[in-house]
């Protein structure tokens, strides 16, 4: 099994193999983490560029690491520090860039579908770090891993992801990648934050998070975008906290050995009640390390192969 | 004086009911004659006539687009007057009606003034514009509705943005009575979705991009129905594109209402799926919808709940489309690929060819008071339109006559095609 | 296709009790001898090898295995990417000394990458190399301490290493 894409745009386009693929060759990688000499040559003389519209210290931060880990030349461009990129489009952005020649260029962008129209532009291979409500593929990998390890498998897991569905591109790759690995997939919050027809996607949908998280082994529960308010999603924070907060109360529905995922940065009582986010649930460290693995993996799986 | 006679065709007139081999003799720019087919007749072809041997080809009255956007003034890196009158001849519409989002706006009779020159100049098919309704399309204080009529308008609409506002729409239903000018509205409920780029359900959220839902457009369809019962205003339903308005218009007319409505090829041949991998070329307001719409549009195209199939053309400009899809402008071009989008209907058995004539040139004449268009009776303008209705081809993005390229359909195979388009007993269009 | 059978089950386990010998008299006995294999088959040799330590000394010796393929100076070079395998160093390599065993020792590419792995992890005493064929036909200035046998043979030859562990059979066969 070998995978022979010149990009990683989205989890729905990976077959099961080809996720399967990445995470063994990510398990890999993470004993590369773990050695005295964190870098192996493989990806010497190779440039990557992280091309970020979003401000995103995490998931950039370990795109570099993961470049830095295997040799390569790894290049920040940001919206906020270059003048590449201010008020120039995309395409003649991925013009300036290709005249650079680089290898593999990892694009985090607000608009749903850039990283596509970016990688019809460009040879060199792209990343998608995440593209408006799209998807954010590497995130999911990363969740897969880091829940892999844990059960030690896949198949047969209840997962249960809450919160705003409709904005988030970490619930749509996760719905993807769990259910293509034969989990059963659960996604709560309020109706206001269900996309339409979002079943069709292949997870069960509830409006309480108790009944989404029914002996659910994983829980995931994404950052409330607290902006969101002011577009009426949800008539308060403090109302948010009080129904769909995952709290321990809440959580005496999950199975005993349930771990919680949250992909970005936690607000405290929001969407998560302080107890169960300093609870033994949380696998943080576990998804920072596997995330810097799995971008390790898609690396080497994207340049260890000439595609000719 | 121009002499023509189109020889040994198959003549489908609906207006005078003629479906059968007749020749067409034009004079001076109007019908003279449509006599049975006569082999012999100018045989030997006397100098003083054109003569177009029409065998084993079709001939209709010129198509009338009821809705087509020129860009001229103050977008003519997207279109002129002149590219889209090509354009138009080139998919057989000898008549096009022109919508007033332009630059400056077409809300006075000066700006209308200056499009019909540049029609006379430069335009190979006639030209109508369509008004403002509302002064600089802001939604707020009538346009000088009179006077645009007076210079020329056949219409109004403040196409490419609704009528927010309940009241001015009444207003406009009201006022534009005595003048007999249809209020062409385009139908979008201003409030609900507002930053929606595509139809919303299933696709829109795979991918990612905020949805219309359809209610967004019967919302305004019903409002605007309830305001022409109570104005007895004449309502024209722009670009319909989804179940419930189809059904919406359909009960207003059995109502008696003065309410007529469009559709547009696209409308009736993709749905949401052409989003898919981010096409911008699909991307469009109203959205394209689902297959349960293309049904019902169907069902009121055969039952008369729809009585004209116009195409919203469009042109953008390529750097307005090759950006990401929620940046990238709406719409595409639609003169050259009408025709053979509108014959799949015909191959499906949705509607006979006469009934597409119906909808691509009688109607829109009758809908829009040109009374000596849309019909080959004697008097009439000659405006003809000459088809193959076999021959087969590949739509070429690169080939259109249009200035822009923004259309879906690039490399589409096609089944007939118009071979020539003659407006005024001239032939302006040759395939 | 030609099929050359070059050694048996019996051969194999001949050579390997040769290589442990040889190795024990090198090194003066099997103290701070650490063994690594190139997987997938060099690690089962490996592991025989450290069986027949264990039945000559009494001494299990510490056995694990060396993936050079991020190491390899062909990344990039071939259509696919090679698969990644496990690298497992057991113990702490700094002034151990170390034998690489593979099945077959063609260009030495894949002891060089091999031997830059080793280094990342420590600083061995020394590096040595055991294989159960020599094939001849080196880039590189690297030759084998250990040999379980000499194969000469053409470029356009395939030479297989089976073993029971991967391939449900103990043999060598030349393939052209
Ligand atoms: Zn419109
Ligand atoms: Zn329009």
């Amino acid at each position: 099994m070998r995978l022979k894409r010149k990009d990683i745009l989205a989890i729905e386009e990976l077959t099961k193999d080809e996720i399967e693929l990445i995470l063994s060759t990510a398990e890999s990688f993470k004993e590369v983490s773990e050695r005295e000499i964190k870098k192996v040559p493989t990806l010497r003389g190779r440039t990557i560029i992280n091309l970020f519209y979003e401000p995103s210290t995490r998931t950039r931060t370990s795109f570099e690491i993961a470049a830095k880990r295997m040799s390569a030349d790894a290049i920040n461009i940001s919206t906020s520090s270059s003048s590449v990129v201010k008020g120039e489009t995309l395409k003649d952005t991925a013009r300036n860039l290709e005249a650079m020649n680089p290898d593999c260029i990892v694009l985090r962008h607000p608009s749903s579908g850039a990283p596509e129209m970016l990688a019809r532009l460009v040879r060199c291979s792209v990343i998608n770090a995440g593209d408006g409500s799209h998807e954010h593929p590497s995130q999911a990998l990363l969740d897969l891993l880091t829940v892999k390890e844990r059960f030690g498998r896949i198949a047969g897991l209840k997962i249960a992801i809450a919160g705003d569905i409709a904005h988030s591109r970490v619930a749509r790759s996760n719905i993807h990648g769990f259910a293509k690995l034969g989990a059963e997939v659960s996604i709560a919050g309020p109706p206001t934050m269900m996309p339409s027809e979002i079943e069709k996607m292949g997870c069960k949908m509830f409006y309480k998070v108790e009944d989404a998280i029914r002996d659910a082994h994983v829980i995931m529960v994404l950052r409330i975008q607290l902006e969101r308010q002011k577009t009426g999603l949800f008539p308060t924070a403090r109302e948010y906290s009080k129904l769909f907060a995952l709290d321990s109360k809440k959580l005496e529905h999950a199975a005993k050995d349930v771990v919680i995922l949250h992909p970005g940065p936690i607000n405290r009582g929001i969407e998560i009640s302080s107890d169960v986010a300093d609870g033994k649930y949380s696998l943080i460290l576990e998804q920072v390390k596997n995330g810097v693995a799995v971008r390790m993996a898609l690396f080497y799986l994207l340049m260890g192969g000439s595609r000719e | 004086m121009n002499r023509l006679l189109i020889k040994g065709g198959r003549v489908i007139d609906p207006a005078s009911g003629i479906d059968g081999l007749f020749d067409v003799y034009a004079v001076g720019g109007k019908i003279a004659a449509v006599k049975p087919y006569e082999p012999s007749a100018f045989s030997l072809q006397p100098n003083d006539w054109t003569v177009i041997d029409a065998a084993g080809l079709v001939i209709c009255p010129g198509f009338i687009d009821m809705h087509t956007h020129l860009r001229e003034p103050g977008y003519e890196y997207k279109e002129t007057v002149q590219t889209g009158a090509m354009a138009a001849a080139a998919g057989g519409f000898t008549s096009v009606a022109c919508m007033a989002n332009t630059n400056p706006v077409n809300d006075n009779a000066s700006v209308t003034r200056y499009i019909l020159k540049k029609a006379q100049e430069e335009g190979i098919v006639n030209v109508f514009p369509v008004g403002a309704i509302s002064s600089g399309l802001k939604g707020e204080t009538l346009a000088e509705i009179g006077e645009l009529k007076e210079a020329g308008c056949i219409a109004i609409s403040d196409d490419g943005r609704p009528i927010v506002s309940s009241g001015l729409m009444r207003l406009a239903l009201e006022y534009a009575k005595p003048f007999n000018l249809p209020v062409i509205s385009h139908c979008e409920d201003a409030w609900l979705a507002i930053d929606g780029v595509m139809n919303e359900g299933f696709i829109s959220t795979k991918l990612g991009l905020k949805g219309i839902p359809n209610a967004k457009e019967d919302i305004m369809v019903a409002r605007d129905i309830a305001l022409a019962e109570l104005t007895g205003g004449r309502l024209h339903i722009a670009h319909i594109s989804t179940k419930g308005a189809v059904q919406l218009v359909r009960n207003a007319k059995q109502n008696g209402l003065n309410v007529t409505a469009e559709v547009t090829p696209h409308h009736f041949t993709l749905t949401d799926e052409a989003v898919i991998g981010y096409n911008t070329n699909a991307k469009m307001n109203p959205p394209l919808r689902t297959k349960k719409d293309i049904d019902a549009i169907k069902t009121g195209l055969q039952d008369g709940t729809i009585d004209a199939i116009a195409t919203d053309h469009a042109p953008q400009n390529s750097d307005e489309k090759d950006v990401e899809f929620d940046k990238a402008a709406n719409g595409i071009v639609g003169l050259e690929t009408a025709l053979p989008l509108s014959l799949r209907l015909v191959a499906e058995g949705v509607m006979s060819f006469n009934t597409l004539i119906e909808k691509l040139s009688t109607n829109p004449a009758k809908l829009l008071g040109l009374d000596s268009k849309g019909s080959l009776k004697v008097g009439a303008d000659a405006d003809i339109t000459i088809v193959d209705l076999n021959k087969e081809w590949v739509v070429d993005a690169k080939e259109l006559k249009s200035k822009s390229r923004n259309t879906p359909f690039d490399g589409w195979k096609m089944k007939g095609r118009v071979v020539k388009t003659i407006v005024s007993g001239k032939v302006v269009y040759e395939e | 296709m030609k099929k050359k059978h070059i050694m048996d089950a019996k051969g194999i386990e001949r050579a390997l009790t040769r290589i442990a010998h040889e190795i024990i008299e090198k090194n003066k006995g099997v103290e701070d001898i650490v063994i690594l294999g190139i997987p997938t088959r060099g690690v089962h040799i490996a592991r025989r090898l450290s069986h027949i330590f264990k039945t000559i000394e009494g001494a299990a010796l510490p056995v694990g295995s060396v993936d050079a393929t991020l190491y390899r100076d062909d990344i990039g070079m071939k259509e696919v990417q090679p698969a990644l395998k496990r690298t497992d160093i057991p113990v702490p390599i700094d002034n151990k000394k170390v034998i690489i065993v593979d099945d077959v020792l063609f260009t030495g590419r894949t002891i060089r990458a091999a031997m830059n792995v080793i280094i990342d992890f420590g600083r061995p005493a020394n590096i040595q190399l055991a294989v159960l064929i020599d094939r001849g036909h080196r880039e590189l200035p690297i030759r084998a301490d250990y040999v379980g046998k000499n194969a000469p043979t053409s470029m356009q030859e395939k030479v297989k290493v089976h073993l029971k562990e991967t391939d449900g059979v103990d043999e060598v066969v030349v393939e052209e």
